[in-house]
């Protein structure tokens, strides 16, 4: 019987077709996705990643809301021109927080995977609020509405609590104190500075958005933005201990 | 006449969706009353509203209806039932047209960041996943739909299974695609390009999805021919695929059940596998093996001679379906995903390249020995020429996924051009060859006039030449530009030079984004006029190649 002959017993019974087709298209999928969770190669051991602050996490949930990813890419290609242009190339390790990831596939804008302490809070507030005024060729829309908006933060302990669930290591202390954390980064004054500082060691506390008094969406994105790709110390990374 | 047969009773699927919809309208209350933000407080009242006008709509229908069910069968021939058919159709080419049209604005934001008003809801960010939405899904996935409808009912000569099951499907489909794009524009978004939709639409969508599965199984079971038509293989694998896609991709938990905030339970770079896992196999199974089915159906049809090759379709069906899911690390090359994963990727984009050109093959072959109605039958150009970008387009491809070549096209305009030269050249002209012919057949009209398909053809192609060469020229430019050193060893362009030298691209692809809005628009005056006003005939294909007077 020739194999056309056999085919037709699938090409009469829908059922069968579907096995067929579950089965052919499960291979794939599963070779490529699987070994990811289990080779310990994945992903590199690294000093010095820690889960975001409480207004990390809110800077970060504005940078997804508004779509950044799709005109900034956070993945520094291991490529001479761009280890020059934006830094250490990016480690596995360095996303193992991130839920969803931010890599991007788009750069009509540049890499952000290390802009944290590139610029100043002021030329971030002023560049978001109006790009052109700062870089005139950019074609990046304004972001003026972040700097009126206060951040809406009443319910981050249940951010931080969702992302424990899923595999993120925040402490019972963290997500408790998770509101006053958030407090306490956008203001030097505030007295849980020190309790913050014990819980995000080398973590920043600045009025990011140089509005003291009132924690804004521009407080958090800069934040975020702040810290990209600030917190693995390459000098004593050894790059030749991960290669896979 | 009072016999017990012509008692009117609801059914039970009549019954039990008014059921089911009554009670998601009192908990889409309850969520708007303790909704977290404004945007899940929204869309639970859409969905209020959305249930009671559904529920509505079924006691409307059951008063209206005669007692029995419609026939299986009228006179020895099937009873077809072209209802949702006709209504996807309808709402495809809406979708496209505003699909195209928040195409059209994004690409012009980019050349004239004016444009974004510097407003929450119309910034680039918001609108784009609402252009890729709108046209993949929205029009992409009504045409589907439509076509699936459709050519499973005649291939297998019975009337599509259920009653109300098949207006579920393109309904609460429809109404999936409103809650999507409305939460973009609120800033409700996972972030995972073409899976942005949020926890709630996801699950709603994986509801319909299972719907429309079984609405089409339970079809081809019941089928009057022995053998399952071709177009109907590459459906089914479309339906059944994406179903694990949307499944793998979005396991997200909420962080209330009353929010529409989320975060996806896969992280960093298994997050990224997963996505691209989702994101290219929503190319492969979507863009690809759907509306590869619907050539399989409408350019034969069209051309009046049979498939190329049946053992063909046998080896590329098997080889694309198998080889696609594989392909999808090449989106992540040089990125931290493990080499080993990146290397198949590649390996199997390559091999892609061949069940692809089968598939062409078949679709150009079919027109063996009918060449010269090319000359007279703008519709059938537009299927042909379709297959043409398919072949392009899937040999370009696995070009970008050579690690070398993706070096330089990666993060460019080059992939931008890439899609959309699928996008507009084969997914949208395959649709619109399709929808030529299925309004005429699907109204018993005769299309109100070849001439404007003529001229729809013609708008359309200069607009995507426009398009991708504009694409063509400002990635390969770009990507050469950043990595273009001095003859002293320093980097020769800061980024924002690099952004600047984009402009006249920019420019020249939003001219060929309006071109290709300006055919659909044509399209659909000449739709229009065809339901409203084109002669009702017996429609033969042959006839339909006179022009309308």
């Amino acid at each position: 019987m020739s194999i056309w002959v056999k085919h037709q017993t699938l090409e009469k019974n829908s059922i069968l077709l579907v096995i067929g087709i579950l089965l052919v298209i499960a291979i794939g999928g599963i070779v490529e996705i699987t070994p990811l969770f289990y080779l310990k190669s994945t992903i590199e051991k690294v000093e010095g990643m820690r889960p975001y602050t409480p207004l990390e996490l809110a800077g970060r949930n504005i940078y997804v809301r508004e779509g950044c990813y799709l005109c900034h890419s956070q993945m520094i290609r291991p490529l001479r021109d761009e280890v020059e242009r934006y830094g250490h190339y990016s480690l596995a390790a360095e996303s193992m927080f991130d839920h969803p990831f931010q890599w991007g596939s788009k750069r009509t804008g540049p890499d952000l995977a290390r802009v944290g302490g590139k610029y100043s809070d002021e030329w971030h507030v002023t560049h978001l609020t109006d790009p052109r005024s700062i870089v005139p060729q950019s074609v990046m829309p304004g972001y003026r509405f972040l700097g009126d908006t206060d951040l809406d933060y009443h319910d981050i302990a249940g951010h931080l609590k969702t992302n424990r669930a899923i595999g993120v290591p925040y402490s019972d202390e963290e997500i408790e104190h998770a509101a006053a954390d958030l407090r306490a980064q956008a203001d030097p004054d505030d007295k849980g500075v020190d309790d913050f500082l014990k819980r995000y060691p080398k973590a920043t506390v600045r009025v990011f958005d140089g509005k003291p008094g009132r924690i804004t969406e521009m407080d958090a994105l800069i934040a975020y933005l702040q810290m990209l790709g600030t917190l693995v110390d390459f000098k004593i990374y050894d790059d030749k201990a991960d290669l896979r | 006449m009072a016999e017990a047969a012509s008692r009117k009773t609801m059914t039970e699927g009549e019954a039990g969706l008014v059921m089911a919809f009554s009670i998601l309208a009192l908990l889409a209350l309850v969520g708007a009353a303790k909704a977290e933000d404004t945007a899940f407080a929204f869309h639970a009242y859409l969905t209020a509203a959305a249930s009671v006008a559904v529920v509505f709509g079924i006691f409307n229908h059951y008063f209206d209806r005669p007692s029995d069910l419609p026939a299986q069968e009228i006179g020895g021939r099937p009873n077809y039932n072209f209802g949702p058919v006709k209504l996807a159709v309808a709402l495809a080419m809406f979708w496209g047209i505003a699909g195209f049209l928040v195409g059209l604005w994004a690409a012009l934001e980019l050349a004239w960041p004016v444009l974004n008003f510097d407003l929450p809801w119309f910034n680039f960010g918001r609108i784009r996943p609402l252009h890729t939405s709108a046209v993949i899904f929205a029009f992409g996935g009504n045409v589907l739909i439509a076509t699936s409808f459709y050519v499973v009912q005649k291939t297998c000569r019975v009337r599509i299974a259920g009653e109300l099951a098949p207006w579920f499907v393109v309904l609460g489909y429809n109404f999936f695609i409103v809650i999507a794009g409305t939460g973009y524009l609120l800033g409700v978004t996972q972030s995972k390009e073409y899976a942005e939709p949020e926890w709630y639409a996801d699950l709603w969508l994986t509801i319909v999805w299972v719907v429309y599965l079984l609405v089409f199984l339970a079809t081809l079971v019941k089928r009057k021919e022995p053998h399952i038509f071709v177009a109907n293989w590459f459906y089914l694998a479309f339906i059944v695929t994406i179903a694990v896609l949307h499944l793998g991709n979005n396991p997200a938990l909420p962080v209330s059940v009353f929010g529409s905030k989320s975060y996806i339970a896969w992280g960093g770079v298994q997050d990224a596998m997963f996505q691209w896992w989702y994101g290219h196999n929503a190319v492969g199974f979507f863009l690809t093996a759907g509306f590869l089915a619907i050539m399989y159906y409408f350019v034969p049809k069209r051309a009046e001679r049979p498939i190329y090759s049946y053992r063909l379709s046998i080896v590329h069906f098997w080889a694309l379906i198998f080889l696609y899911i594989w392909a999808g690390p090449h989106h992540l090359h040089y990125t931290a995903l493990p080499d080993w994963a990146q290397t198949l990727g590649m390996t199997f984009s390559i091999m892609l390249w061949m069940p692809s050109w089968g598939g062409m093959i078949n679709g150009l072959m079919t027109l063996s020995g009918a060449w010269d109605k090319l000359r007279t039958d703008p519709v059938l150009r537009m299927l042909v020429v379709s297959v043409a970008f398919y072949g392009m387009a899937t040999f370009e491809g696995p070009m970008m996924s050579v690690k070398i070549v993706n070096s330089l096209s990666h993060y460019t305009d080059w992939t931008i051009g890439h899609v959309h030269s699928g996008a507009l050249g084969w997914v949208g002209f395959v649709s619109f060859g399709a929808i030529y012919c299925l309004v005429p057949w699907l109204w018993n009209r005769q299309l109100y006039s070849l001439k404007l398909v003529n001229w729809h053809f013609w708008i359309a192609t200069i607009g995507i030449v426009f398009y991708i060469t504009a694409m063509w020229v400002s990635g390969i430019l770009q990507g050469l530009m950043w990595r273009a050193y001095t003859p002293v060893g320093f980097l020769e362009y800061s980024f924002i030079e690099t952004v600047e030298a984009m402009h006249p691209f920019y420019a020249i692809r939003a001219l060929g984004g309006a071109l290709f809005l300006v055919g659909a628009l044509i399209m659909a005056y000449n739709l229009w006029m065809t339901v409203r006003h084109g002669e009702a005939t017996s429609a033969s294909p042959s006839a339909a190649l006179q022009p309308a007077e």
